[in-house]
């Protein structure tokens, strides 16, 4: 196979995110210094991240290797969305207007179709359902909610983005690119509500100067996410290309 | 590029990170990092590597996809140029933020293709002229409604497009990605256009949506399919079919799609 080629600053970028702590360092300082509540500095990024040092007390899950644990890891972040709007749906916070509440449930039924039909594509590969943390979301908060869904949209997107070229089946690819772009959907639509900038839908944090969205790598994706995963998921077996 | 190369060009010492202070400046220092490598250009070195490739056989597809993503880009791109600068047609203030968004977007995206098909060894197609009147079927440069429809119906069949066409890229991964990362920025334009337009962000079943004359039909053609992968959806999810519909967007053929944007072309 052809080494990727065409642009140093996607290969590049992909390198960068690699996962490790440091990485995600960045990853916060640009998705999550981004959503909107967080005007002044770290705090509030480390505020709106759960703290570091717990240790996963539920049982580890490995997303398995080739097609089948690409499709496991985008079961693992629709299995987090899908819980995540379930209990925002279930706990509305104060203020939620009507058409909030309409976006609310699309978002919380589109996930929970994504999620139920991942487990049926998967059969007997798809790893177990997870237990997650949302000790770090204030669901009766507007800001905490939209915040999170923000954050779980795009990042969503730059994983989708990022695992198409994982894929060795391209009936695979076509179904991930049809789900991707409905979580870009969300992202813009939740921007749109959240965010004071009318440009914020498709903004300079996510978009770069060639007109690209972003693009993670499973582990970068999986370490970002982890804080609100009980289950250590183990993607060790992941294709890297 | 390696992380600990990143630290070095900011001065950062790794364990320097384990502080709360030095943290909050490593933030501020890796996210301007993060910024320069998005908006840095494409290297001579890496175009002159590709053309290397360009004999391998996979290529000339790339190229065709390439081109034909192009031709869709320049439709766009146009389109949008036009309205911001046609006096009284966009409102200012919100609307025209948008709109100045998403053209800049496709403009950049019609240079970025440009680019790509150059460094490996192709020839970008020319600009077609556009005739955003489709023989004077639409006139969306003097009716603000009219140019929402059409910018909703453009950008849905972009998403359409892009995804149609990605399986052909798979051999070819740094398109193909760059293709997905392209095809996501339109799903972030049609949902906001379609949201401009007070209607769903997304797509519910095969509808064309309010005010959409039925000549758009063809841009949401198969919409409502409910099979994915030979999992008939409606069996495995208490979700109805408005939802399952719109959980997934559906891809358009080549052919398909420059029946649509045929219209426009003069």
């Amino acid at each position: 196979m052809l080494k990727p080629n065409l642009s140093e600053e996607m290969t590049s970028g992909l390198d960068l995110q690699r996962g490790n702590r440091r990485n995600f360092l960045k990853f916060s300082g640009v998705a999550i210094a981004s959503t909107g509540i967080l005007l002044s500095g770290c705090q509030e990024v480390l505020d709106i991240l759960p703290k570091p040092g717990k240790k996963p007390s539920k049982q580890a899950v490995p997303l398995g290797k080739g097609d089948i644990g690409i499709l496991n890891y985008a079961y693992t972040l629709e299995q987090l969305e899908a819980a995540f709007y379930l209990m925002v749906v279930a706990n509305p916070y104060s203020g939620m207007s009507q058409t909030e509440k309409v976006l609310m449930e699309d978002l919380k039924n589109h996930e929970v179709v994504h999620r139920d039909f991942l487990k049926a594509a998967l059969g007997k590969d798809a790893i177990i359902d997870l237990s997650f943390d949302f000790s770090s979301v204030d669901f009766s908060s507007r800001a905490s909610v939209l915040a999170t869904a923000k954050t779980f949209e795009d990042l969503g997107v730059a994983a989708y983005n990022g695992s198409g070229q994982l894929f060795v089946s391209a009936d695979l690819l076509l179904i991930a690119g049809k789900i991707v772009s409905v979580e870009a959907r969300h992202a813009a639509a939740i921007r749109s509500i959240f965010d004071s900038d009318p440009t914020s839908f498709a903004g300079s944090d996510v978009i770069d100067s060639n007109g690209l969205d972003r693009a993670f790598t499973p582990d970068m994706v999986l370490e970002a996410a982890a804080p609100f995963i009980k289950n250590k998921i183990i993607a060790n077996q992941l294709p890297t290309s | 590029m390696k992380i600990f190369e990143v630290l070095n060009k900011y001065d950062i010492k790794p364990e320097e990170l384990d502080s709360f202070t030095t943290r909050r400046e490593a933030f501020k220092k890796l996210t301007n990092f993060g910024k320069s490598i998005a908006f840095a250009t494409i290297p001579a070195g890496v175009l002159a590597a590709s053309t290397q490739s360009a004999s391998a056989a996979h290529i000339p597809t790339v190229l065709d996809v390439l081109n034909f993503a192009l031709t869709l880009e320049y439709l766009e791109g146009e389109y949008y140029t036009k309205g911001i600068n046609t006096p009284g047609l966009i409102p200012a203030g919100k609307d025209m933020a948008i709109f100045k968004t998403i053209e800049k977007h496709e403009v950049d995206h019609v240079a970025f293709l440009t680019k790509v098909i150059k460094s490996y060894g192709g020839t970008p197609v020319a600009k077609p002229t556009f005739d955003f009147t489709a023989g004077g079927m639409f006139n969306p440069f003097n009716n603000y409604e009219e140019f929402l429809i059409l910018a909703q119906a453009f950008e849905d069949t972009g998403v359409r497009a892009y995804k149609g066409q990605a399986g052909k890229l798979i051999d070819e991964n740094s398109v193909l990605t760059a293709a997905l990362q392209i095809h996501s920025v339109e799903a972030r334009h049609a949902s906001e256009v379609r949201r401009l337009r007070g209607l769903k962000g997304w797509i519910t079943q095969a509808n064309i949506g309010a005010g959409v004359p039925a000549a758009a039909q063809a841009v949401y053609i198969r919409e409502d399919n409910l099979i994915q992968g030979g999992v008939d959806v409606t069996t495995v999810t208490p979700i109805g079919p408005d939802g399952i519909t719109e959980a997934f967007d559906e891809p358009l053929t080549k052919e398909e799609v420059l029946t649509i944007a045929g219209l426009f072309i003069a």
